[in-house]
């Protein structure tokens, strides 16, 4: 199979950060608000830089959704950042009415989503945010993959009209997406060919999957692999055409079962194509305290896990 | 005639319009839209500097937000009748396919409107962002917002007008629809809102009191002292004493009013009160 060469690990919301430096040389009407978590967001280059763009809202995190809602009126484009958890569960309303019913240009930008926030536990671990975003009218939703993506991605967003949620995470995790590669909104990523299985993997999940490939290949078994960097608007075509060919899917995410990846991929199979899928998913629970590791293979959100859900998918064909 | 009279005749107009919509869809609230008529007749036709047509991100022009949303009546009847869409556009309100839902909505395009209310509380936040793009674009127009007094019970206000002050936002001008009730009764006795110019005040906001809510003149002069007040690093609150249901005398002096609407009778008799000015839609 195609290999792809880690090119130095690190964090994705690192790549956010990146990407937000680069955009405040480039955009002037790029803005970017933060509600006391600077440092874990990797703002402090765009505050130093731009600090007459940069907005520190303080621990008020409904506030800080209405106050981008209101800079976009006057041509800005705002840039959030905070938790994921609090970057959705906490400001859903603020977020449905002042941003996504009003058709606000606001980038709502999550980092520490999920398990691999590790330690802290349940409190900060969201594994619904994915749901909660997708179901708004109107938002685009992303989980990028790795540090070049998320800084890609970033870029990308300024330059898309609407609101748009973009969800990253603390981990330092494996860099593969090349520097130059162009993130196009809502277009599938196809990673491997393979004829037997497809995996669809977004977020932390698709380094894993590239391994399951590769572990899968050993026992004989051609999975396809597709980075699903984009959730809404989801490239159905290219999920379609990749289970016509071989007839079964395993989706991977790290989110709860339920609305997530997997859910918006099998409304696809169900009114095109129905195929066998199989979930590596949280089976709707909260998370806990531990390593990202530990938890990562707890919960089954691993490698092993995409393996093992391959093979069930493929004896169901 | 005076431009007091003109403003006199616009506002009882404007409670006609009020009336007939609520009436016509048995829905919507017509107790505080009627209590801020004056307020809003006086703001789009005095106060604000506006231009002509409407572009959203209403650059070099001073711009309103409504966070009490409910009160879309006397919101639609004030934008139509100051040229943002057609008059007869009223008679859709609150019906299938218009463009005026029962609370206000960018989703349908409607000139005038530029975030859509109706979930309390999120208004100040929005107008506050308003004004902090208006500073970055050296654009020296204000932001007015009116919020609801009982809509003060949603927390998200507290860390806007915290927020606000301590960020030196001082091209906003935030009026409270300080008319003392809401759903459920008073706001004494439903959650009091305390010595709300102290609290204010305690916030760090420059606050002006209009006693005479639904006077015409006490609230222009009251919104020109607002608007010499701002520039000085501290935004500012007004607080309009208004009483709900104002102008029919049968809607006044009671909570009742905030969200019924008239019966045929109850119309005519509100109507009888409130001569035609400036055409019915």
């Amino acid at each position: 199979m195609k290999k792809y060469t880690n090119t130095g690990s690190k964090d994705t919301r690192s790549g956010f950060g990146a990407g937000m430096t680069e955009l405040g040389q480039k955009n002037e009407n790029v803005v970017a608000l933060c509600a006391d978590l600077i440092g874990s967001l990797k703002l402090d280059d765009f505050k130093k830089n731009h600090p007459d763009r940069f907005f520190q809202i303080g621990i008020a995190e409904a506030n800080m959704i209405g106050i981008a809602a209101g800079l976009t009126i006057g041509g800005k484009i705002p840039f959030t950042g905070t938790f994921a958890n609090f970057s959705t569960g906490r400001v859903y309303d603020q977020i449905r009415q002042s941003v996504a019913y009003s058709d606000k240009n606001v980038k709502i930008c999550a980092s520490h989503a999920g398990l691999t926030l590790g330690e802290d536990g349940a409190t900060h671990q969201i594994l619904e945010d994915i749901g909660l975003m997708k179901m708004l009218p109107g938002m685009t939703v992303i989980n990028t993959c790795d540090y070049n993506q998320t800084k890609a991605a970033t870029i990308a967003l300024a330059d898309h009209h609407g609101p748009a949620y973009l969800r990253f995470g603390r981990p330092v995790v494996p860099n593969f997406t090349p520097a130059d590669e162009p993130f196009v909104i809502g277009k599938a990523i196809l990673l491997n060919e393979g004829t037997d299985v497809t995996i669809v993997a977004t977020g932390h999940l698709v380094w894993e999957a590239l391994i399951a490939a590769e572990k899968l290949e050993e026992q004989g078994i051609s999975a396809e692999v597709i980075n699903i960097h984009t959730i809404k608007p989801l490239d159905e075509n290219a999920i379609l055409q990749s289970v016509a060919k071989t007839g079964c899917i395993v989706t991977a995410e790290e989110h709860n079962m339920l609305g997530g990846l997997g859910e918006s991929v099998s409304r696809v199979l169900a009114l095109n194509n129905p195929k066998p899928q199989e979930f590596v998913a949280v089976k709707d629970s909260f998370g806990e305290s531990g390593t990202p590791e530990q938890l990562m293979e707890k919960y089954k959100l691993n490698n092993e896990a995409i393996v093992e859900a391959c093979n069930k998918v493929i004896a169901r064909k | 005639m005076t431009k007091l009279e003109h403003l006199q005749d616009f506002t009882s107009q404007v409670r006609r319009d009020i009336l007939r919509m609520v009436h016509a869809v048995n829905s919507g609230h017509p107790g505080g839209s009627l209590g801020c008529a004056e307020f809003l007749v006086t703001l789009y036709q005095e106060i604000m500097d506006r231009k002509e047509g409407f572009d959203m991100n209403g650059k070099n022009e001073d711009i309103f937000f409504l966070s009490n949303g409910h009160i879309s009546p006397v919101f639609y009847s004030v934008l139509a009748r100051s040229g943002y869409f057609s008059v007869s556009e009223l008679s859709t309100f609150r019906k299938l396919n218009s463009r005026l839902q029962g609370h206000p909505t960018t989703h349908e395009g409607l000139p005038g409107v530029r975030m859509a209310s109706g979930s309390l509380g999120q208004g100040l936040s929005v107008a506050i962002g308003a004004a902090q793009a208006k500073k970055l674009n050296h654009d020296s127009h204000l932001v007015y917002v009116l919020t609801g007094d009982g809509e003060l019970q949603e927390g998200q206000n507290w860390e806007a007008i915290m927020y606000a002050a301590a960020k030196g936002v001082d091209n906003i001008i935030a009026t409270v629809d300080y008319n003392g009730q809401q759903i459920d009764g008073s706001t004494k006795d439903v959650l009091s809102l305390g010595n709300l110019k102290a609290k204010f005040e305690a916030f760090d906001w420059e606050v002006v009191e209009i006693e005479q809510g639904n006077s015409i003149e006490a609230i222009s002069t009251g919104m020109n002292l607002a608007k010499e007040k701002t520039g000085n690093g501290k935004p500012i609150c007004v607080l309009l004493h208004t009483e709900m249901g104002n102008g029919v005398d049968f809607m006044m002096h009671t909570h009742a009013w905030h969200g019924k609407a008239p019966s045929d009778e109850q119309l005519a008799k509100a109507l009888e009160q409130n001569p035609e000015t400036l055409g019915d839609y």
